[in-house]
């Protein structure tokens, strides 16, 4: 990502470089700076590599590697089959089960999806609104325990009146996400204490204190020994959207009007402005009079806030019972959405869509075909590491790089630089989207 | 306490000599008086003088059991009655507050081994508080070696970790390397039927992951605590997946459990009460001795640690005299990792036990906070990594015999601890200048 500037405005149709570089050229390096591409083409390596781990512990696959020499087709024709066969379980499990015997059936994947897609979405959002801010809150797990440990709290210890309790529920997972973001938020604004270390110390003491907290009776409200929580009141749940077998719950309603919300905050309202300040340069931010101690705090008081509700709408909606394991991989998954999404609102969105639909299908892929479900977590990190590095997904598809010169390598550049030296003609920039 | 000065005021006063100002104004340009630590012992002494003590059940007996039977030197078994025993630790507590209260009154400066102290007597006062009237012994032998037995993987975890950061990357992934080393040594271990392969082979993994971290981090300038998350997701996957099907498929073949046999010290072995904790180890625990003596003198003694710190502080300094500052991050990282990976290998053969998923268990995170707990110093790492296993120990043994205190809340004590550090309040934690900041020309 070159960030000099070239004095020949890309702007301008019709510039000499272009005219002497053919048309296709033109548009594959166009076609190479999108982030929409980039993010694709992670996700077909990410789906290659995944395909290349099913291959190599598929025990069929393994018996026609016995005799490949003697009849290598079967061993194609198996791995094709295997391939074939798990990804289309994840297809159906995500998207469209075209093998169900209903048609209920049959459309209920995307409805799974979205159900995985409210937790990872609301997280998500909480945490873009730290890195867009300059912040890497890493403690998403511990924000999500916080919170859904409130709003069962409240969704099986109080009996309120239908639409109050859920709300009065909501606010309270919001609120216990808000206070853990809130400590991290606080000591970096009075200390500078680093934000990464806190909140990673933070989920740990989250999770013991979860733990303590299932063995005590007051608070559990069960009876038994069982470390598990009673099921929160039927005023407290999310409400079923589609009713029937279906469990899309009115989560995916507020994980869009969070989306709208983050979008509002970060890109039209004066605090998300200075949250984007304090993120590209906190001295000038702090020259132009943004008050920087206060705006960190809250970035991750209310991006602790977002995560908290994320755990909230997880057990009022899906879970109903506080267990230890409530939080899951969730608090990580939202961290590798936020970067999917490149921190933006829709981004996170349609990113949480994504990684929810590859946990429903990673499902119907595991029960169907024997894939552990673990493989998702390979896609998912694979994907985010591949968007973050852009020039490496260019060098695996050998596409051009954004500046226009060829890939550095040896005698190339060489030849380049002496070519550039001779010609001296400037290259057009391109901006890079981030 | 001698009346030793600080280096400062030695030359406060000879400044004052030299140009006969006067005292006031060399003394106004002092630093104000730190209360933090003093008022803290008090708190914490009146805190065991309160609760410890006066909570004790009156007549109650507290037993320490010195020995296990299998010790070469069997020592009795000792009760100490627990009002009089938690009595006299809190006052000698306070006394050494008091000290310390008088000392920094008098800008006297004190070692370290008033810290030292004062935590031992606070640790044994609530070690009596909490065995008191249990009717069971408190395994001494046992608590200390489930310290060092927890601890080897956080020390490990915290070297790798202050090896790449001295050399400015920042290493998250700590954990992941853990996982790594733990899957590999037992895959090895259990392919080639021996421990000792699996040892060799641990470091390779952790180096695979600590490799991946550093070419995306120097190469491609991706964020290094973002790689970090991403590789432990990717790493905690990959493990995962490959046993829910190559591990358990055929559990004999790839994950049979070997353990590294002990090789008890001659001589060493035998001294009572910490010669079967620190010298009847396997060669794992061996090896993390060796590892932080060399690191604690290699960082800042050797031309391969000034190097190290050069590039994690002042990077263009560093390339300016001619040091390749990718090279040497690179290098570090690879290297660190194989000490992380050589850490992984404690939970499988170290301990015998076949591998589990997840099985590291967020002991990456921990040993990251020992690092930065330990300012970046292999000995303030070591005795920061021991304190946490040494909590989580007494977690353990107290869970077992039951005690008005929630293990969870010894559990959580290490994090706590290093909020706190964060946050300022142990004095000012500084990481390498260039941490985290990709060096490009």
């Amino acid at each position: 990502m070159s960030t000099e500037k070239k004095n020949n405005d890309p702007a301008e149709p019709g510039g000499a470089l272009k005219e002497a570089e053919s048309r296709l050229h033109y548009a594959v390096r166009e076609l190479s700076q999108s982030s929409w591409v980039i993010t694709l083409l992670s996700v077909v390596v990410a789906l290659v590599v995944g395909a290349l781990l099913i291959l190599a512990t598929n025990p069929q696959v393994q018996s026609t590697m016995g005799y490949f020499f003697a009849q290598p087709g079967d061993f194609f024709l198996t791995s094709f089959e295997v391939i074939r066969d798990a990804y289309s379980a994840l297809f159906r499990g995500a998207v469209y089960d075209w093998q169900a015997a209903t048609p209920e059936r049959s459309i209920r994947p995307i409805t799974e999806t979205l159900v995985n897609a409210v937790p990872l979405i609301l997280a998500g959002l909480g945490i873009a609104i730290g890195f867009r801010s300059g912040m890497l809150n890493i403690g998403g797990q511990g924000q999500i325990i916080l919170g859904a440990t409130c709003a069962a709290f409240i969704g099986y210890a109080y009996q309120l009146p239908l639409g109050a309790h859920l709300l009065l529920a909501l606010v309270g997972g919001a609120l216990g996400g808000a206070i853990w973001g809130g400590i991290a938020g606080v000591l970096k604004a009075k200390t500078g204490a680093n934000e990464v270390i806190v909140t990673i110390m933070l989920n740990n003491i989250a999770l013991y204190l979860l733990a303590w907290l299932l063995r005590q009776q007051w608070f559990v409200q069960t009876g038994s020994n069982q470390p598990i929580s009673a099921p929160v009141e039927d005023s407290a749940r999310l409400f079923g959207l589609l009713g029937g077998g279906f469990r899309l719950h009115a989560g995916i309603l507020l994980a869009i009007a969070a989306t709208v919300f983050v979008w509002w905050l970060l890109e039209r309202s004066t605090l998300g402005f200075e949250f984007r300040a304090i993120g590209e340069n906190p001295e000038a931010a702090r020259t132009a009079g943004v008050n920087v101690p206060k705006a960190t705090a809250l970035v991750l008081i209310i991006g602790g806030g977002l995560c908290g509700l994320g755990g909230a709408a997880h057990l009022l909606g899906t879970e109903y019972r506080l267990g230890a394991g409530i939080a899951g991989t969730l608090g990580f998954d939202a961290i590798t959405v936020a970067l999917l999404g490149r921190s933006k609102p829709l981004g996170t969105f349609l990113a949480g869509v994504l990684f929810g639909g590859l946990r429903a299908g990673g499902v119907l892929m595991q029960a169907q075909t024997g894939t552990p479900i673990d493989i998702v977590l390979v896609l998912q990190s694979v994907i985010v590491l591949l968007i973050a590095a852009p020039p490496l997904v260019r060098a695996i598809f050998f596409l051009p790089n954004p500046d226009g010169k060829p890939r550095s390598t040896g005698r190339r550049r060489l030849r380049n630089q002496q070519a550039a030296e001779a010609a001296e003609q400037p290259t057009p920039t391109q901006e890079v989207s981030k | 306490m001698s009346d030793q000065h600080t280096p400062e005021q030695a030359t406060e006063v000879e400044t004052t000599a030299v140009q006969a100002q006067p005292l006031q104004e060399a003394e106004s340009r002092l630093q104000p008086i730190k209360w933090k630590f003093p008022i803290t012992y008090a708190l914490l002494a009146l805190l065991s003088l309160s609760a410890f003590t006066f909570l004790s059940p009156t007549g109650a007996v507290t037993q320490f059991r010195l020995a296990t039977a299998s010790d070469f030197v069997t020592l009795p078994a000792v009760n100490i009655p627990s009002f009089a025993g938690a009595l006299v630790l809190s006052l000698l507590q306070l006394g050494l507050a008091a000290l310390a209260i008088y000392c920094a009154a008098r800008r006297i400066k004190l070692g370290v081994w008033l810290p030292m102290l004062f935590g031992l007597f606070f640790v044994l006062a609530f070690l009596i508080y909490a065995g008191a009237g249990r009717g069971a012994f408190i395994p001494v032998v046992t608590l200390l070696a489930g310290a060092l037995m927890l601890s080897v993987p956080l020390i490990f975890g915290a070297m790798c970790g202050l090896v790449g950061e001295r050399s400015g990357i920042i290493n998250i992934a700590i954990e992941g390397q853990l996982l790594a080393g733990a899957f590999l040594a037992a895959v090895a271990a259990s392919f080639f039927t021996s421990a000792y392969v699996g040892l060799l082979a641990a470091p390779f993994a952790g180096a695979a992951v600590g490799g991946l971290l550093v070419w995306f981090a120097v190469k491609y300038h991706v964020n290094q605590i973002i790689v970090g998350v991403v590789l432990n997701v990717l790493v905690i996957g990959l493990t995962s997946f490959l046993y829910s099907t190559v591990l358990t498929q055929n559990s004999e073949m790839w994950n049979a459990r070997q353990q590294l046999p002990r090789l008890p010290i001659p001589g060493l072995s035998q001294i009572p009460i910490i010669g079967p904790v620190l010298f009847n180890q396997t060669i794992l625990v061996y090896l993390m001795y060796v590892i932080v003596f060399a690191l604690h003198i290699l960082v800042f003694k050797s031309r391969w640690g000034l190097r190290m710190r050069a590039v994690g502080e002042h990077p263009k300094a560093a390339d300016t005299v001619g040091i390749n500052v990718a090279r040497t991050r690179i290098f570090n990282t690879v290297l660190a990792g194989g000490i992380a990976g050589l850490g992984g290998a404690y939970f499988t053969v170290g301990q015998g036990l076949a591998f589990g998923q997840e099985m590291s268990a967020g002991q990456g995170f921990i040993a990251l906070a020992a690092m930065i707990l330990g300012r970046w110093n292999p000995k303030g790492a070591l005795l920061a990594a021991l304190l946490f296993g040494f909590s989580s120990s007494v977690g353990q043994v107290l869970s077992t015999i039951g005690t008005p205190v929630p293990s969870e809340m010894l559990l959580m004590l290490p994090y706590v601890i290093t909020i706190f550090a964060v946050a300022g309040f142990v004095g000012r934690v500084r990481p390498p200048a260039a941490e985290g900041v990709p060096y490009i020309k």
